[in-house]
C-alpha cells in the first residue's frame, strides 16, 4: 500500500532555518543541513524547503546548500521559493531536488505551471497555495506574496478554482497552506482539506495547523490527504517523528517502516 | 576507468544518483562516452521525464547500440527502467509509441490507478518475485512490505520479468530483469535504507556474477 507521508517543512531566510507563527515574526531554528539529516535519521518520508522571503523580495533561493542538502540525505526533498523561470528550475533540479515548488509566480502566471511541465515532466512540479479562510465571505481565497507580510496581498482566486486551473496547467502535487492555521497548533482545517480532495486528482499535502498526533490521524482520515506538512511540532521537539509513525501506524493508517523488515 | 559508470543520458537529474553511490563509497562516474561506458564493471542508465525525449537524446548521442551491446551488469531507474523495455506508450511529437532500447522483452503502458491520485508519488511497499525460494540478487535481504520510493505514471505491466511487484491501483513491476539488464520503477537512491541496501546489492555484482548466478 501507498503510505501516508510525513513531510517536516524547514522555512529558509538568509541561509538558516526559521519558523513564525501566521507568517510572521521569524525566529532562526537551526542550520540547514543538520537539521535535514535529523530528520531523514527520524524517519520523515520527505522534506520541503521554502526561502520564505525570495518572492516578495524579488529574487531566488540561494542555492548552493541544495546540493549540500542532496549530498547528505537519502529521502526526496522539494525546493520552493520564487523560481519563476524554467532555468532557475533546472538549476535546482539539478542541484538534486526532486521537485520544485512554485507559489506566487504562478498566480503572476499560470503558464509557468505549464512550461515547467512540458519541461520537466509533471512529477517535479509542485504548486504551493496559501489560502485563507475569509470569514466576512465564508468562503476561501488565495494570497500571494505571503513570505513578507508587507508584500501580501490578495488575489482573484477563490482556493478551489485555483486548485483546479494548477492541475489544468500541469501540477504533479499540490501543497495547500491554510494560513489561518498556519503556526497556532489548533489543528488541519479539515472543512477546507476535505472540499480540495474532492477536486484534487493530484496527490495533495496539507499543511498549517499541527499541533498534536491526532491531528495528523484527522487530516489522514478524514480528509484522505496524500500528505502531511508540519514544521513547528518537529522544530520544537513537541512531536516525535518516530512516535508519531508508531502512534499513526496503531491507528491503522500505512505509513513506512525507516529499516528493511529483515535488518 | 571508474568501476560504476553512470550514463550520461543529457536529460536525466544525475546528481541524485551520482550521490547516492558515493554516500556507500563507491567508485562512480558519469559518462556518454562509449568507451568509458563500455569499460565499466557495472553501468547505470538513469532517467528522469519522458521516454520520447529521452530516446532521442540516447540517439542524438549514438548510445543505442553502446548500451544493447553491454555485457556487464546494467541498472535502470525509474525512466532509465521503462526505455529498457521493447516500446512505451508515452507518445511524443509525432503522436506515435516511443521504440526503446529493447533489452527486456516486454513493455510500458500507463498505470491504472483507479481513480486514486495520479502519478503514483511516495513510498510504497515491494514484493520482490521468488524463483526456487530466492529472489533475485538485486533484492536479496529485502522482505514483502519494504517501502521504496516511487514517481512515476507509467509502468511495465507484470510478466515473465518481472523480479518485484508493487501495487497501485493494480499490481504492477516495480522491478523488472533479463539476463545482465536490470530495472527498477522506483528510486533507490531516494529510498533510505531499503533503497541503500538494493544498490549494495548492484555494487556487488559483475559479469563473473552473473555468469556464476542462475539469473
Amino acid at each position: 500500500m501507498l503510505a501516508k507521508r510525513i513531510v517536516p517543512c524547514l522555512d529558509v531566510k538568509a541561509g538558516k532555518v526559521v519558523k513564525g507563527v501566521q507568517f510572521r515574526n521569524h525566529e532562526i531554528v537551526g542550520d540547514i543541513v543538520p537539521l535535514a539529516q535529523r530528520y531523514a535519521a527520524e524517519g520523515a518520508d520527505e522534506l520541503v524547503f521554502y526561502d520564505i522571503t525570495a518572492s516578495a523580495h524579488d529574487r531566488t533561493v540561494d542555492k548552493s546548500w541544495v546540493s549540500r542538502v542532496a549530498q547528505q540525505i537519502d529521502i526526496p526533498f522539494c525546493v520552493a521559493g520564487g523560481i519563476r523561470s524554467i532555468e532557475q528550475a533546472r538549476e535546482i533540479l539539478a542541484f538534486g531536488a526532486d521537485k520544485i515548488s512554485i507559489n506566487s509566480p504562478a498566480l503572476s502566471d499560470p503558464s509557468l505551471i505549464r512550461r515547467l511541465h512540458d519541461e520537466f515532466g509533471r512529477q517535479c512540479v509542485v504548486v504551493g497555495i496559501d489560502s485563507f479562510y475569509d470569514a466576512a465571505s465564508d468562503s476561501y481565497k488565495v494570497k500571494q506574496f505571503t513570505g513578507d507580510e508587507a508584500a501580501t496581498r490578495d488575489t482573484q482566486w477563490y482556493t478551489l478554482d485555483w486548485v483546479e486551473e494548477a492541475q489544468t496547467q500541469g501540477c504533479g502535487e499540490i501543497v495547500l497552506n491554510v494560513m489561518n492555521q498556519d503556526g497556532v497548533r489548533q489543528g488541519y482545517d479539515i472543512n477546507q482539506l476535505s472540499k480540495v480532495r474532492s477536486v484534487c486528482d493530484v496527490p495533495l499535502i496539507a499543511s498549517g495547523g499541527a499541533g498534536t498526533m491526532e491531528h495528523f490521524r484527522e487530516v489522514f482520515l478524514d480528509a484522505n490527504v496524500d500528505a502531511a506538512l508540519a514544521a513547528s511540532v518537529f522544530h520544537k521537539g513537541i512531536i516525535p517523528i518516530p512516535e508519531l509513525k508508531q502512534y499513526l501506524r496503531d491507528a491503522g493508517i500505512c505509513i513506512r517502516n525507516d529499516q528493511p523488515l529483515q535488518a | 576507468m571508474s568501476e560504476t559508470v553512470i550514463i550520461d543520458t543529457g536529460c536525466a537529474n544525475l546528481s541524485s544518483v551520482r550521490f547516492a553511490f558515493e554516500r556507500l563509497g563507491a567508485d562512480v562516474s558519469v559518462s556518454d562516452d562509449p568507451v568509458v561506458i563500455t569499460a565499466a564493471t557495472r553501468v547505470i542508465l538513469p532517467g528522469v521525464g519522458s521516454a520520447p525525449a529521452a530516446m532521442q537524446s540516447i540517439r542524438q548521442k549514438h548510445l543505442v547500440e553502446v548500451i544493447q551491446n553491454l555485457t556487464q551488469p546494467v541498472l535502470g531507474v525509474c525512466l532509465g527502467m521503462q526505455l529498457m523495455t521493447e516500446y512505451s506508450t508515452e507518445r511524443g511529437e509525432k503522436d506515435q509509441d516511443t521504440q526503446c532500447l529493447g533489452l527486456i522483452p516486454t513493455s510500458v503502458r500507463e498505470l491504472d490507478t483507479q481513480q486514486l491520485p495520479t502519478p503514483h508519488m511516495g513510498w510504497n511497499q515491494l514484493s520482490p518475485v521468488m524463483k526456487h525460494q530466492q529472489p533475485h540478487p538485486l533484492f536479496a535481504g529485502i522482505s514483502n512490505g519494504d517501502f521504496v520510493y516511487f514517481v512515476h505514471s507509467f509502468c511495465a505491466p507484470v510478466s515473465d520479468y518481472t523480479i518485484a511487484l508493487s501495487d497501485y491501483g493494480e499490481p504492477f513491476g516495480a522491478a523488472i530483469a533479463n539476463g545482465n539488464f536490470m530495472g527498477v520503477q522506483f528510486h533507490p537512491e531516494k529510498s533510505a535504507a531499503v533503497g541503500s541496501r538494493i544498490l549494495q546489492n548492484f555494487l556487488k555484482m559483475s559479469k563473473a556474477t552473473l555468469s556464476g548466478g542462475a539469473a
